[in-house]
């Protein structure tokens, strides 16, 4: 028999629904990733049984690791699909939505509460307006702007949730990717002349605290963002914000 | 009057810029998009954005910028908003500075600028090789601010499907469709600004995402929205092979000095870096000794496509050419160009740190797009600000921006200048919707309920009409073979033969996509519903765009015919008889052929007709020339 390319796809019709795996036989063809292959398979929906079945449902866009849409669990490990490479990958290949957050339809999940958890730590630099002030940002080392720009790399992509065992639906625990978003903006030197507001939204009950300190979120970053060293340092900060907050 | 509110389509830099500036002006606006505006395509813009600091000693200036941009589209855009966006650059990156985006810096922590192609000057400003990302996440992070004061709702995971126009024919609104419940509902609007992108999936795989059909763009030109240009698209030089997605090598690689080459042995099996130098061709710096790597674009890939298909030098005879990054130091490459360098040796499997990489030409960007007005200062030669007519399409009340738009670039843009323009036209197109809505004689609360459920009906049937079919046609076959039938006749170089084939290649598949059928009957997050329209509308688009090319019998900028070619000639320059021989003749095609082509949309096809451009900042009196 011709070389094949196996999956092992986890569905789930809708949010009620319960999940059944089907599996999938597709023609070999060098350099495929997952995501290449389920545009196979939607061409060509036949499962292994022979049976002609609804395509998987998914989510991508960029087709490079840079916007974050197609993030699942591919052979147990959270990453961008598009990127994980058939070639290198153990088949058969398991393919299963993200377990932290609500399926929609089989690989395709919703990853609201991680843009909800952005509004809350204020993960922007606050403006008098976008119209141009004839001035640029204060100057910034290129020391300090290689750090902020590791920070500023992340794509909301959910990886670093899925693995952090205090992230889940019965905690209030904004989650690991919010907190990277804190340290890039209280860096910013303008930015960070609201340092308290955010300081003061990773204090309460569901903030910094409730990290395990497991540190598996830098295990699986897909963009090698120094996670637990950015919340490391925001513990500290919030102590010192905390004494300084008595003192008021 | 009831408080006003705005739609914008789209969520990338465009939209989101559209967005901040309404939002700003007090408006309500509902941001309606596929998916979260973060991983909008915009963050696949890798190299920079194109502002005048002139902190390189190169007395770089605004002029020049006009001059390269007007130049580099090859006289073909309008000059007023061309003058414009190049004057506002330089604020607008202050601004973008100011809202935190990590620029890469120079020692003394200002913002660092780098090299790019069509011009001599550096002039690019960048966040290492991600800087479209960090632009749009900037931006984003700004709407998410005004999202939590409640001045911008956000309606992700919503696919537009068509605008509701009054008995005037004004847009009121819009019907769209809920990617998950499924549910098709038609929603008010003052105005509906389009920010939704290229077009590059009609070619099947380009460097765009997927998400980027142009069907949003389709949709409203068979409402009555002119298209301009649509002959206009650019192939990236360098890009990368693969299944799914060609993807895109900046050209911050030859800006910061990366080389083209070919083995000068035709069909070497040696692999790239046990070639020897004196073995290697070097092509663009021989045959452009001036501009050497950082030609512009179309004039990249041309000569790559002479290298390969007309030479037989491609690599291993197949048609790839080496970009090769491996005389620079391993430092300088990764703080760079590191984000794009991953991204190959993840996709490739090899370390481009010390091996040659292998690119190609590939569908990059629409230069043409929905034709948008502007109101010309008669003072300044640039446009008027905030001005109603600005970026407003043929339809009232209907506004795009971005690269759905046709605006800037003329026949080829250059490289950084697309950051530069979807994030301009956003502004402006912002601004001017927002004095739009206050000259509105009647409001939007006024027209009657039925224009919009008549609007939904009729989405509504169209989908159950699809629905209800079996046994027909495969939505991703057709989209396959309508790729197949692009990138083989519509591509770098092109002929009215091959282009007649694609012409009836296109009408075969739009008859077959009457017949589409799916695989998914769900009403629930249902992908196929969506993807089956998105392929008809695609098939009208690139049917505007071929027709286009067939009849544009001239070489422009990314239009190439080689049987219409005015060949310059070899060795001669301005002041010798045979150059100014050759310009009287390019003057003279200009006569012709120096005008946007203008589609309309009539059921038997595009209807075609050709308007004059505006350059009145600066007369083509000068062909291009780059060697």
């Amino acid at each position: 028999m011709d070389r094949m390319i196996h999956f092992k796809i986890k569905r789930q019709d809708g949010p009620n629904s319960p999940p059944y795996w089907e599996e999938f036989k597709m023609p070999y063809a060098p350099q495929h990733n997952c995501i290449s292959a389920l545009m196979y398979l939607r061409e060509h929906p036949v499962n292994i049984k022979g049976q002609r079945v609804a395509p998987v449902v998914w989510e991508s866009n960029c087709m490079e690791e840079v916007c974050g849409a197609c993030t699942m669990l591919v052979n147990g490990v959270p990453r961008q699909a598009c990127a994980a490479l058939v070639d290198e990958l153990e088949q058969p290949i398991r393919l299963e939505p993200l377990t932290k957050f609500p399926v929609i339809r089989d690989l395709l999940v919703d990853r609201q509460k991680m843009f909800d958890g952005l509004i809350q730590v204020k993960a922007w630099v606050p403006l008098d307006g976008s119209q141009d002030i004839h001035l640029h940002a204060p100057r910034i080392s290129p020391v300090e702007q290689s750090l902020r720009y590791i920070f500023s790399r992340c794509m909301t992509c959910g990886c670093c949730m899925e693995v952090c065992p205090q992230y889940h639906d019965g905690s209030p625990f904004v989650g690991p990717a919010p907190l990277g978003q804190v340290a890039l903006h209280n860096a910013h030197p303008t930015g960070g002349f609201f340092k308290a507001d955010r300081l003061h939204a990773i204090m309460g009950p569901g903030g910094i605290t409730d990290c395990g300190n497991a540190q598996n979120c830098v295990k699986v970053c897909p963009k090698d963002i120094p996670l637990t060293e950015a919340i490391g340092a925001l513990g500290r900060q919030t102590t010192v914000q905390w004494l300084r907050d008595l003192l008021m | 009057m009831a408080k006003q509110s705005v739609i914008v389509v789209g969520g990338g830099l465009g939209g989101l810029w559209a967005a901040l500036r309404l939002a700003e002006a007090g408006v309500s606006v509902d941001l309606f998009s596929l998916f979260p505006v973060k991983r909008s395509h915009s963050c696949c813009a890798q190299g920079g954005i194109n502002a005048v600091l002139d902190i390189k000693g190169q007395h770089d200036s605004v002029e020049q910028h006009i001059t390269d941009t007007i130049k580099g589209g090859d006289y073909l855009a309008d000059q007023p908003p061309i003058k414009t966006m190049c004057e506002e650059a330089p604020g607008l990156i202050r601004t973008y500075d100011r809202m935190g985006v990590t620029f890469s810096r120079t020692p003394e922590g200002i913002m660092d600028q780098r090299l790019f192609g069509g011009v001599k000057n550096k002039r690019t400003c960048f966040a290492g090789a991600t800087t479209g990302a960090q632009l749009l996440y900037s931006i984003d992070e700004q709407i998410r601010f005004h999202e939590a004061e409640g001045r911008v709702r956000k309606f992700e995971f919503w696919e537009f499907l068509s605008l509701v126009l009054d008995e005037q024919g004004v847009c009121r609104g819009l019907v769209a469709l809920n990617l998950r419940s499924m549910k098709v509902e038609a929603f008010r609007a003052d105005a509906v600004i389009l920010a939704t992108g290229g077009a590059g999936l009609i070619w099947g795989r380009s460097t765009m995402s997927t998400n980027c059909t142009g069907a949003a763009a389709s949709r409203v030109y068979q409402q009555g929205a002119k298209f301009a240009n649509g002959e206009f698209t650019q192939f990236h030089p360098t890009a990368m092979k693969g299944h799914d997605k060609l993807r895109l090598m900046s050209e911050a690689c030859r800006g910061e000095g990366g080389r083209i080459w070919v083995p000068r042995k035709a069909g070497d099996t040696r692999a790239g870096r046990d070639i020897p130098e004196d073995e290697r061709f070097y092509f663009l710096e021989e045959w452009y000794p001036t501009y050497g790597n950082t030609v512009p674009r179309d004039v990249a890939s041309r000569a790559i496509v002479r290298a390969t298909r007309h030479m037989g030098l491609g690599v291993r005879g197949q048609e790839i050419v080496y970009l090769d990054l491996t005389h620079k130091p391993r430092e300088f490459l990764k703080n760079r160009l590191g984000g794009i360098l991953e991204m190959y040796e993840t996709f490739a499997g090899v370390d481009p740190y010390t091996n040659p990489m292998e690119v190609f030409p590939s569908m990059h960007y629409t230069m043409g797009g929905l034709w948008v007005s502007y109101e010309k200062d008669g003072h300044t030669g640039g446009m008027v600000r905030a001005h109603p007519r600005n970026h407003a399409t043929s339809i009232p009340g209907l506004y795009a921006c971005g690269e759905c738009d046709f605006g800037y670039h003329g026949a080829n843009r250059l490289g950084a200048n697309s950051l530069l323009s979807a994030s301009f036209s956003g502004r402006v197109a912002g601004d001017a919707v927002a004095a739009y809505i206050k000259s509105l004689k009647s409001a939007t609360e006024k027209t009657p309920q039925g224009v919009f459920d008549a609007e939904r009906r009729r989405q509504e049937e169209f989908n159950q009409a699809i629905l209800a079919r079996t046994g027909g046609e495969n939505a991703s076959t057709l989209h396959r073979q309508l790729g197949e039938l692009m990138s083989e006749h519509v591509f770098v170089e092109r002929d009215n033969a091959g282009l007649d084939k694609a012409l009836a290649g296109i009408a075969e598949l739009k008859e077959r996509a009457k017949n589409i059928a799916l695989d998914d009957q769900s009403g629930w997050a249902n992908q196929l519903l969506p993807w089956a329209r998105q392929v008809q509308d695609m098939l009208v688009l690139s049917e505007v765009m071929t027709k286009c090319a067939r009849l544009r019998d001239e070489c422009r900028g990314s239009h190439y015919k080689a049987e219409f070619e005015l060949k310059q000639p070899a060795g001669k320059f301005a002041g010798d008889p045979e150059y100014e021989e050759y310009t009287a003749k390019w003057k003279a095609n200009n006569e012709k052929w120096l005008k946007h082509s203008i589609a309309t949309h009539t059921p038997a096809g595009p209807q075609v007709e050709y308007w004059p451009i505006e350059a009145s900042v600066m007369a083509p009196e000068k062909p291009r020339d780059y060697r």
